[in-house]
Parts: structure tokens; C-alpha cells; sequence
């Protein structure tokens, strides 16, 4: 084919048309399956439809049919980064409509490996992040962090990422003793140097910066509007961590600092999440430190199930266990919202029972949702590629946004 | 005690939002520690500008539609509001019916789009002055409204890919087995069914 130079968009008069391009739903860079239209002058987003639902697996619906007990794996399932963390709301949520109490080493077992799932999903975060813009070797040196993250949730719970450990009044199992001496060990002497290694390729690299500061910049009236929470919120420059401000389980009895972030843009995200990752080690350690002995479980026999050794030796155990796991507990009439800071933000479980073994509703509140939302906003004036930037530093997993 | 999230104490908030919002408040319940506010539906964006002008409710974190198909109206919508400065919580429920749009709370708060949306996706609650009023989280051409209580859990649709046809095909459930639904309830309380025999008690 032949072009005269007459006929070429550059020489002649006319309007050059925006076009419109997809960006997944299969790209490695969409973290999952978004499917991105993007309406794009030259290079530059002049708008942007996040389609999201291509994960929607109906989560609420199915838990509408399943005890209350039942529906606890579910909710491994909603942000697989940071399963526990998605569970914690769900477990608080039940334990308020049925006013349990649940023994302070099971609050401190629940924070530490609250604690350690957010150190676990931040490394996937970070790592991809850093990956999406083009740095290959930090994201291999998280990933053993990960992998190290993985293998104590396998040692708690017998599972490495669908735990399923919390429960509705405590954890299922007491971790033993040399799982926390190892856990000690490895904040000691482990963690931060692999993790300060990994930051310190990527933290002042003038790269990285050039693809990350003032990109998307999202001011704290935008923040609050568009309904961020979590690093989000806290990279716009509003100290808000429902761990401090509303505290659940023990961490009114710890210390750590919330970091805040000054312009709001997609470096400062990223470097909140990065000192996150120190606070929680922080966490961790005190949590050690401070455990004390005891059950982890509700000795409250309507909730929570017996001990094996007694089954054998007491008939009213006997028919206890076999209560809760066909018929389940029953949670008395009423509905709660209950939200907790996840890593990606607020985690909100809106629960609402009607005195049967079944929740009647429960919707799940995830993070993802508002976040991918104002990716409209953030993008428009940006060029194609920092798309991939912004992406990253939003933190999404589709599991937990389509549910 | 439980020891899910502790904020800022309710005393004298529902007193407050009552006298704030004055008449378009249908009623204001505290219970497990939490205020819920039943509000006008029709004048739901008045209640919530006041809500977060006069009271600092400056955040909507969440939108939830809830089916109670033995009620009139029917659907009950739930909204999570955020106090960050009084570190706070209340929720807003409104009740509508299928042909009753609620009042969209986009121009409040933008975040209500998608929230919105999900809403009418799940149970086909229509919300006046959302300008984007598609299905999220469904698929491409879904039809029915599928958190309503009279959606069967397994759908009316499957789809599978057609090595014969290369391409996915969408056909009608069929199921090999019909759908168990266990109920564990104790005959002894709450189960509301006759028992095999009973029947025979009552004709006498």
C-alpha cells in the first residue's frame, strides 16, 4: 500500500480521533481479570470504565445458605492476599450480634497473624508494584518473605493460604510453642534485612520515581468523597487507621505508628505501605511479648465446640459437638456492620441475622470497590503506561472486589 | 463483652440526629451498639447533606440492599456512614419497592455510583439521578436480579465452552441432582413444618 505524505494524519488539517483500547481482562499488569476501556487521545487517558464482576462467584448469595460456621472459608476467599485479615471481620461481626467473649491469647493470636497476613500481602503488593514499572528483582527477593509469611500460616493452621483458622469466639487451634519462637526469630534476625534489601533497589531509585511521584495525585477532599480508607486514605495525608482510631481484639494494648503520606500520589501509597510493614513487625513483637497462657477458644459450649478429650469422658460434649456442626449456633435477631483495617483498607462485613443457624444477609464491604472506582479520576490527563503505576499502588485483588 | 471495633460512644447521638434531621425521620433504633436511622425515602439527600454538613458524617464506606420479600415495601437500603472526625458510625436505612426509585446519593457523595449500581444489579432497587445505571458485577446481557430471596441459588444459566461450536455456549441449569437444601433446625424449636404423622394429632 502506498501513502502519499499528503494524505498522512500528521500533514493534513483533520482531527486526529480518539480511540478507545482494552486493557485486559487478560494483561499481567491488571492484577487479575479487570477489564480496562480506555479512551485515549494519542497516549494520554482522557477517560477510563474499569469493568469489574469477571471473578463475581456470588459469595453472599451461597453464604445466605450456609450456617454461620460454614460461611467462615468464603471469606478466605474474597482477598486471597491477606485471607485472615478478610476473616477477622466476618468473626468480630458474628461475635458482636452474639456478644461473645474471647480470651485475650486468642485476641493477641488473632493480631499477630493479622499482622503477619498484612506483612505478607504488602510484600505481593510492593513486589508487583515495583514489577509493574519495571523492576524485576525486589518482587523475587518478597517473595521469599512471602513464602517465609506462608509457611507459618501452614504451621497455625494446616492450610498456606486458605487458613480458615479464626472462628467465631477465638482461633481454632492453639499454634505451638516453637511456631512463635520461630516467628520471633524470624523478625529478629530475618525479615527486616531481607525486606530493607529489597526497598532500599527501589526506594531512591530516580526510575522509580520517575514513574511513580505526582502520579495521580488524589487531594484529602477527594479521599474522603470518593470513600478511600486504608494506605489510601493515609497516602492523601489523613492519619485514619481503624486499628487506632477504633480498635478491636488487643490493638488498643500495642503501640505503633500510623504513617501518613504528604502529596497523595502513588509514591507516597507506596511508601506508606512500606512503613506499614515495619509497624507490624512492631506489632508482632509486642504481641509476642505480651501473650499471655490460656484458651483459645470460648469456653461458651453454645458457640464453640468442645474438646476432643471430653467428648470421650462427657455426653453433654458429645451432644454439643454434634449441635454445632449439623445445626450450627444460632445468632439472636439483629444486624451489625463491623469493619476492620485490612491491608488493602476497610473490610466491612454488614451482617444481618435473624435468630436461625443462617445469616439471613451479609454483605461484604470490600476495599477494592471504591478504590478502582476513582481510578477514573486518577488517570484522566495520565499517559497510557502509568496506568500500571496507578493500578499498582491501588491495590486490588478480584476476589474481594467482584466477591 | 465482645471485642469487635470500639468507637465513639452513642450517647445522645440518636437525640442529636433527630433533632437535626426533624421530620425526615421515620424512626431511630439503637441496637448491638449500633444507631440505625430510618429515614424518608424521598427525602433521603436532604437527611444526608445534613447528616454530613451539620454532623460530620463525612465518609459513605458502604450501600447494602437487603430483600425481605414478606414486607411492604419490600427492599430495604442500607447506608454506612463514617464520622472521621468524631470517629463514629450510623447507618441510614430507607425502604422501597421495585418501582420506587430512591433518590441517588451521587451528587453527596461520588463514591455511591458503583455502590449504587451493585445495588440495582442484586435486586433491582433503582436509584433516581445515577447517571451509570449498568449492571457491575453480573455478566454481559445477566437478566434477573440475583440476591432476591426468590433467586434460586444455582441460577437459570450455565455456560460452558463448545469444543463442537468453538465458542461458550449458555444454556438452562440442569442439574443432575436437585438442589438439597438441609435443614438442621431442631424439630424441638423453630421449625416450622409439619413432621411426617403429625397430621394425623391435629384430626382429632
Amino acid at each position: 500500500m502506498s501513502l502519499s505524505p499528503d494524505l498522512a494524519p500528521t500533514t493534513t488539517g483533520e482531527d486526529i480521533q480518539n480511540y478507545t483500547i482494552n486493557f485486559g481482562p487478560q494483561h499481567p499488569a491488571a492484577h487479575g481479570v479487570l477489564r480496562l476501556v480506555m479512551e485515549l487521545d494519542g497516549e494520554i487517558i482522557e477517560r477510563l470504565d474499569p469493568h469489574v464482576g469477571l471473578l463475581h462467584r456470588g459469595t453472599e448469595k451461597l453464604i445466605e445458605y450456609k450456617t454461620y460456621l460454614q460461611a467462615l472459608p468464603y471469606f478466605d476467599r474474597l482477598d486471597y492476599c491477606s485471607p485472615l485479615c478478610m476473616e477477622h471481620s466476618y468473626v468480630l461481626a458474628v461475635e458482636k450480634l452474639l456478644n461473645v467473649e474471647v480470651p485475650l491469647r486468642a485476641q493477641y493470636l488473632r493480631v499477630l497473624f493479622a499482622e503477619l497476613t498484612r506483612i505478607c500481602n504488602h510484600m505481593l503488593n510492593l513486589g508487583s508494584h515495583v514489577m509493574d514499572v519495571g523492576a524485576m528483582t525486589p518482587n523475587l527477593w518478597m517473595f521469599e518473605i512471602r513464602e517465609d509469611c506462608l509457611n507459618f500460616f501452614e504451621r497455625a493452621s494446616g492450610a498456606r493460604m486458605h487458613a480458615a483458622w479464626f472462628r467465631p469466639g477465638g482461633v481454632h487451634q492453639d499454634v505451638p510453642l516453637k511456631l512463635l519462637t520461630d516467628i520471633a526469630d524470624w523478625l529478629d534476625n530475618r525479615v527486616l534485612q531481607l525486606f530493607e534489601d529489597a526497598i532500599s533497589l527501589v526506594a531512591d531509585n530516580r526510575i522509580f520515581k520517575q514513574r511513580n511521584v505526582d502520579i495521580a495525585v488524589v487531594s484529602k477532599d477527594e479521599a474522603i468523597r470518593w470513600g478511600f480508607s486504608g494506605p489510601m486514605i493515609r497516602a492523601a495525608g489523613i492519619p485514619w487507621d481503624i486499628r487506632k482510631s477504633q480498635p478491636y481484639d488487643v490493638y488498643d494494648r500495642v503501640e505503633f505508628d500510623v504513617p501518613v503520606g504528604t502529596k497523595g500520589d502513588c509514591y507516597d501509597r507506596f511508601m506508606v505501605r512500606v512503613e506499614e510493614v515495619r509497624q507490624s513487625i512492631r506489632i508482632m513483637k509486642q504481641c509476642l511479648r505480651d501473650m499471655p497462657e490460656g484458651p483459645v477458644l470460648t469456653e461458651d459450649r453454645k458457640v464453640a465446640p468442645p474438646k476432643r478429650a471430653d467428648m470421650k469422658q462427657s455426653m453433654e460434649a458429645l451432644i454439643h459437638h454434634f449441635k454445632l456442626y449439623t445445626e450450627g449456633f444460632k445468632v439472636p435477631e439483629g444486624s451489625v456492620y463491623v469493619a476492620t483495617e485490612s491491608p488493602k483498607g476497610e473490610f466491612g462485613v454488614y451482617l444481618v441475622a435473624d435468630g436461625t443457624n443462617r445469616p439471613y444477609r451479609c454483605k461484604i464491604r470490600p476495599t477494592a470497590f471504591s478504590h478502582l472506582q476513582a481510578m477514573d479520576f486518577m488517570s484522566r490527563g495520565h499517559m497510557l503506561a502509568d496506568t500500571t503505576a496507578i493500578l499498582g499502588a491501588l491495590d486490588i485483588v478480584f476476589g474481594e472486589c467482584d466477591r | 463483652m465482645h471485642s469487635a471495633p470500639r468507637y465513639a460512644s452513642n450517647d445522645g447521638v440518636a437525640e442529636t440526629i433527630a433533632k437535626v434531621l426533624g421530620k425526615h425521620v421515620v424512626q431511630i433504633s439503637e441496637a448491638n451498639g449500633e444507631i440505625a436511622v430510618e429515614v424518608v425515602t424521598a427525602k433521603l439527600v436532604d437527611a444526608m447533606t445534613l447528616l454530613r454538613d451539620e454532623l460530620a458524617y463525612q465518609q459513605l464506606m458502604e450501600i447494602a440492599g437487603v430483600d425481605w420479600p414478606d414486607q411492604d415495601p419490600r427492599f430495604e437500603v442500607v447506608y454506612c456512614l463514617l464520622s472521621l472526625t468524631k470517629n463514629h458510625r450510623i447507618r441510614v436505612h430507607v425502604r422501597t419497592n421495585e418501582d420506587v426509585a430512591v433518590p441517588s446519593v451521587t451528587s453527596i457523595w461520588p463514591v455511591a455510583g458503583w455502590l449504587e449500581r451493585e445495588v440495582f444489579d442484586m435486586y433491582g432497587v433503582l436509584f433516581e439521578g445515577n447517571s451509570d445505571l449498568r449492571r457491575i458485577l453480573t455478566d454481559y446481557g445477566f437478566s434477573g436480579h440475583p440476591q432476591r430471596k426468590d433467586f434460586p441459588l444455582t441460577g437459570y444459566t450455565e455456560l460452558r465452552y463448545s469444543e463442537e461450536h468453538k465458542r461458550v455456549m449458555y444454556e438452562p441449569v440442569s442439574l443432575p441432582q436437585d438442589f438439597r437444601k438441609f435443614d438442621f433446625m431442631s424439630p424441638w424449636e423453630g421449625a416450622d413444618y409439619v413432621l411426617p404423622g403429625d397430621e394425623k394429632g391435629e384430626q382429632k
